[in-house]
């Protein structure tokens, strides 16, 4: 369950690549490749280990100037179907 | 035909192995095809690979552990940031040749068990490796990489599911595939034997499913109905030649591991550069897309799910490989599936081609190690 507060990073066996033929970023783990949008790459590349997801929102707002609540919104749900696949960590 | 992106490099790199399972997927004749890929041939596939959109690498055998020059080809696919999968036995593995491939970038590794108990794994392995395998899953963790445990389920271990799931739990695997029998090649020649019943299927089918929702977001489970048992055709290698490239360890390049059976010319990543070979090899051209297909699949809604089922089943099942997969309930051929049942295992080389001669040092030949009564 990723709250506001949870503090999230990729799981180690993720790598972040770009895909050659098609330009975009996708996430590689063990028998899997998913194709990112451009704003959950955003998230995923702005995941520290040490901010809560409420922080990267924040920040993110900020540089794209749209609004945190729906960035926050996104990212958790983002970051909700990602950790049901153990791609992302949360923090304990 | 315009040819569609590989996004998997199945890299078979040798198929001498220290186990001798009856349902291996190597070739029948694996004893004539030599490990003939030089380290710098294997590099020059992973670079041709990647330039054809390639992101995720398989290391595959045989034992590919048993190629000293593993890291070196590692290290290679690292530069091209490929995602790279050993695939292993664990067998001839050492703790310290774990971490030099971790280092050279192996990204992570499947490893094989044939059952949840030591004897039992023992025997169908042919070989005595369960005792090693506890001990390359603790490294694998160890190491910080992360775990696939694959168990191929047939007769003798599909009731020990519930036990396979704990032994992944204890391990520490973070992805558990229940991979049942596909019926080609040794597992084609074994069939008898290790066929299971319907309801082994169903109850492991059910235990899987528990497994998977309770352990959701710390161990994947996968568990796949077998085409056998559903009336619908496998979606083999997401269609032919769409999505996958697989290499042997003689340089033949195929659409997957079992196309050698098939009466096409292959050509050898020696002579052909791995693109040419994707767009203009007739063998990857014959099956691509919907242009083959005959009735009933080419008037049928599945045709973009199944793709027509496997090819290479419906090659050694019927001798034709444009006929639709005899696994599926609409084939004009589905007796030769529905009508096979479970067989005494003892019997299991009477029908049918029997598997050639053991090799000299006995390597993967079928002996009579499928006999549980399950």
């Amino acid at each position: 369950m990723i709250a506001p507060e949870s503090v999230v990073a990729l799981a180690p066996k993720v790598r972040l690549r770009e895909d050659r033929i098609t330009g975009k970023t996708v996430l590689l783990a063990p028998e899997r490749g998913l194709e990112l949008n451009a704003s959950a790459v955003a998230v995923l590349r702005a995941l520290d280990g040490t901010r809560s997801v409420r922080e990267v929102a924040a920040s993110l707002a900020a540089t794209h100037n749209a609004p945190a609540d729906r960035i926050e919104a996104e990212a958790i749900a983002l970051l909700s179907a990602l950790a049901d696949r153990a791609l992302v960590r949360v923090a304990p | 035909m315009t040819a569609p992106r590989p996004y998997t490099l199945v890299a078979e790199l040798t198929y001498r192995c220290p186990l001798r399972c009856g349902y291996c997927s190597n070739p029948l004749d694996w004893t004539k095809r030599h490990d003939s890929l030089a380290t710098d041939d294997w590099t020059r596939v992973l670079t041709e690979a990647e330039a054809l959109g390639v992101m995720q690498v398989t290391l595959t055998g045989g034992e590919p552990l048993l190629r000293d020059d593993l890291e070196t080809i590692v290290a290679h696919g690292r530069r091209l940031e490929l995602y790279q999968t050993l695939i292993t036995s664990g067998l001839p593995l050492t703790r310290d040749r774990l971490a030099a491939l971790r280092d050279a970038g192996l990204d992570a590794v499947q490893l094989s068990v044939q059952d949840a108990d030591e004897s039992r794994s023992d025997a169908i392995a042919g070989t005595r490796s369960f005792a090693h395998k506890r001990e390359v899953a603790g490294w694998v963790r160890a190491l910080g990489l992360p775990l696939t445990l694959n168990v191929v389920l047939h007769r003798a271990n599909l009731d020990h599911v519930p036990e396979i799931v704990a032994l992944a739990e204890d391990w520490g695997a973070e992805r558990l595939e229940l991979a049942n029998t596909q019926y080609l090649g040794w597992a084609l020649a074994n069939r008898e034997s290790l066929l299971p019943d319907r309801a082994q299927i169903e109850r492991a089918r059910a235990t899987a499913a528990e497994a998977r929702a309770r352990l959701k977001g710390r161990m994947e489970v996968l568990f796949v109905l077998p085409d056998y048992f559903t009336g619908k055709p496998k979606a083999c290698m997401d269609g032919w030649a769409q999505r996958f490239i697989v290499v042997g360890p003689d340089g033949t390049a195929l659409p997957c591991h079992a196309a050698h059976t098939l009466p096409l010319a292959w050509w050898n990543v020696r002579e052909h550069d791995l693109g040419t070979i994707w767009r203009d090899n007739p063998g990857f051209n014959a099956y691509r897309g919907e242009h083959w297909m005959p009735e009933p699949c080419r008037s049928c809604d599945r045709r973009t799910i199944d793709f027509g089922g496997c090819r290479c089943q419906a090659f050694a099942l019927t001798g034709d490989a444009a006929r639709t997969d005899p696994a599926c309930v609409l084939a004009p051929d589905h007796a030769l599936v529905s009508d096979a049942k479970p067989g005494e295992p003892h019997t299991q080389y009477r029908r049918g081609a029997p598997p050639p001669a053991p090799p000299a040092r006995g390597r993967k030949a079928p002996g009579p190690r499928i006999t549980a009564s399950g």
